[in-house]
């Protein structure tokens, strides 16, 4: 016997209303929720960028942290194409550096460009021609660089920043804030043994081009090359030639380059 | 009145059995063996195994409740893609809450909780018990099941936990070498295989403890008999 709900017109309607009453629901919640988590976020990126540069404390309260933030980092936003600090992006006067996302950013064309296929070496397609660096003060003297960075690894794009001693060339340390790699694999970049590696590589060789890599020891010139080098992560291969190919980008004369230039010839980087 | 007070104590009887027979007498991880892959995920510690606990728990016994609500409307031809709808949806609000108000858990569990999705646990449920239940009973069954998840998730976080840091919720129990204290933490138990035998031993337990769940062998050796003694042959 066939009862009446199995027929075409009852079927659309249980889908049709199904799929409203779903939708309006994760969307209320989605939206609802929304301050929380952008306050969570915020939080936690200045939680990320204290941390990178070795500032974090378990022991501070989010005031202090927030506090420490605000004494300590400065956010800057620059051009990336001439390499010049901006006040704000053309066309955006209410424009606060700490929700500026990178990633936003370079879906407006009027604030990005297409890469072509030879630069997209990170999985981008498109970049931003505005983005938010931090740097650290001590005093009046630039510390520490912080830049944004991201890259796709095997199942995302991971986001994190990368930090860089005033000699432009020291690395401080490298964290993700964002990514959905697998568990035990590529999520090992969160691992504090592996961030652990970063700090003290150098970034560019005698010729002034990207030395950075992560990869695996071996060949010719390896233990002289190893500054140059992290090792990759056992097991996700695809997520380290992400990060690979991320650092390579964001250091290299389409990323941060001109704006590392203007930088060594304003002879510091303050 | 005495067999009104017989109906109504078995109905309630039926009832708490829906509600806890998912807990020992059909486990869903041990008995079904489903819901294996975030319970090996999500156990190295006790908070996490909590919170995972607590989020499929949520949305198990919701999605019965609701597919049971709709079990009379939705039309057997979209029943699967109705229920998806309906899991996906409850697993998204507890996602955004989740990263609302635990944001370092939420980060901390990752995929898992999307996960909750796919996993067989709730997707068995809607089709086995709450396509055919009234919402009540379906909810508790939902419950129940979500329980039987908990208490085992729960178990495997507190030895995972416990023997693998030394700690338990964060706090120090065991104070561990490293920390200047006497305690050697295992290593394999924060590794996601350990889960596995420690699944294995706890169904072991649970069969020997009721040994009806034990399941028939899918074959038996054949006793070995004289006569299948090579006979004849040239030695």
């Amino acid at each position: 016997m066939r009862s009446h709900k199995e027929g075409p017109l009852s079927v659309l309607r249980v889908a049709l209303l199904v799929s409203l009453v779903s939708s309006v629901v994760v969307a209320a919640t989605a939206v609802g929720l929304q301050p929380m988590q952008q306050e969570n976020r915020r939080r936690d990126r200045e939680h990320q960028l204290l941390a990178i540069v070795g500032l974090d404390n378990d022991l501070l309260s989010d005031e202090q942290t927030s506090k420490l933030f605000r004494e300590r980092i400065a956010p800057r936003l620059v051009d990336l194409e001439t390499g010049d600090y901006l006040a704000t992006p053309p066309g955006e006067a209410g424009f606060d550096p700490l929700t500026w996302e990178g990633a936003r950013a370079a879906v407006n064309p009027a604030w990005s460009r297409r890469l072509t296929r030879e630069e997209d070496i990170a999985g981008l397609q498109r970049r931003e021609r505005y983005a938010v660096v931090y740097t650290l003060m001590q005093g009046e003297q630039v510390e520490t660089l912080i830049l944004p960075v991201r890259g796709y690894g095997l199942w995302s794009t991971l986001y994190g920043f990368l930090a860089i001693d005033a000699d432009l060339n020291t690395v401080r340390g490298l964290r993700f804030y964002e990514h959905k790699e697998t568990p035990g694999l590529g999520g090992e970049v969160d691992n504090p043994r592996w961030q652990a590696k970063w700090p003290g590589k150098r970034v560019f060789g005698e010729d002034g081009a990207v030395k950075l890599r992560v990869g695996k020891a071996g060949g010719a010139g390896s233990d002289e090359n190893s500054r140059w080098r992290v090792d990759a992560l056992a097991g996700a291969t695809l997520t380290s030639d992400g990060v690979n190919a991320m650092i390579r980008f964001w250091l290299g004369p389409t990323g941060y380059g001109p704006y590392l230039q203007t930088l060594r010839q304003s002879g510091s980087a303050s | 009145m005495s067999a009104a007070a017989i109906t109504l104590s078995t109905v309630k009887g039926r009832r708490l059995a829906v509600l806890f027979d998912p807990v020992f007498n059909n486990n869903p991880i041990a008995l079904q063996i489903l819901g294996i892959c975030s319970a090996l995920a999500v156990t190295s510690n006790l908070r996490t195994s909590l919170v995972m606990s607590v989020a499929l728990t949520l949305v198990t016994a919701f999605s019965n409740l609701f597919i049971s609500l709709l079990r009379k409307q939705i039309p057997a031809s979209i029943r699967m893609i109705v229920q998806m709808v309906i899991i996906a949806s409850l697993v998204i609000v507890v996602d955004q809450i989740l990263r609302a108000v635990a944001f370092d858990l939420a980060r901390q569990l990752s995929v898992f909780v999307g996960l909750i999705i796919t996993n067989c646990i709730v997707m068995g449920r809607a089709e086995a018990f709450a396509m055919q239940n009234p919402p009540l009973p379906a909810f508790l069954d939902g419950l129940g099941n979500g329980l039987g998840y908990s208490v085992l998730l729960i178990a495997l976080g507190f030895i995972r936990e416990l023997l693998g840091s030394g700690t338990l919720l964060g706090a120090t129990i065991l104070p561990s070498v490293a920390g200047g204290g006497w305690y050697i933490g295992n290593g394999l138990l924060l590794l996601p295989p350990s889960a596995f035998f420690l699944i294995g031993l706890f169904i072991w337990a649970l069969r020997t403890w009721k040994p009806d769940q034990v399941e028939a062998p899918e074959f038996r050796l054949a006793p070995q008999v004289s006569g299948q003694e090579p006979e004849g042959e040239v030695h």
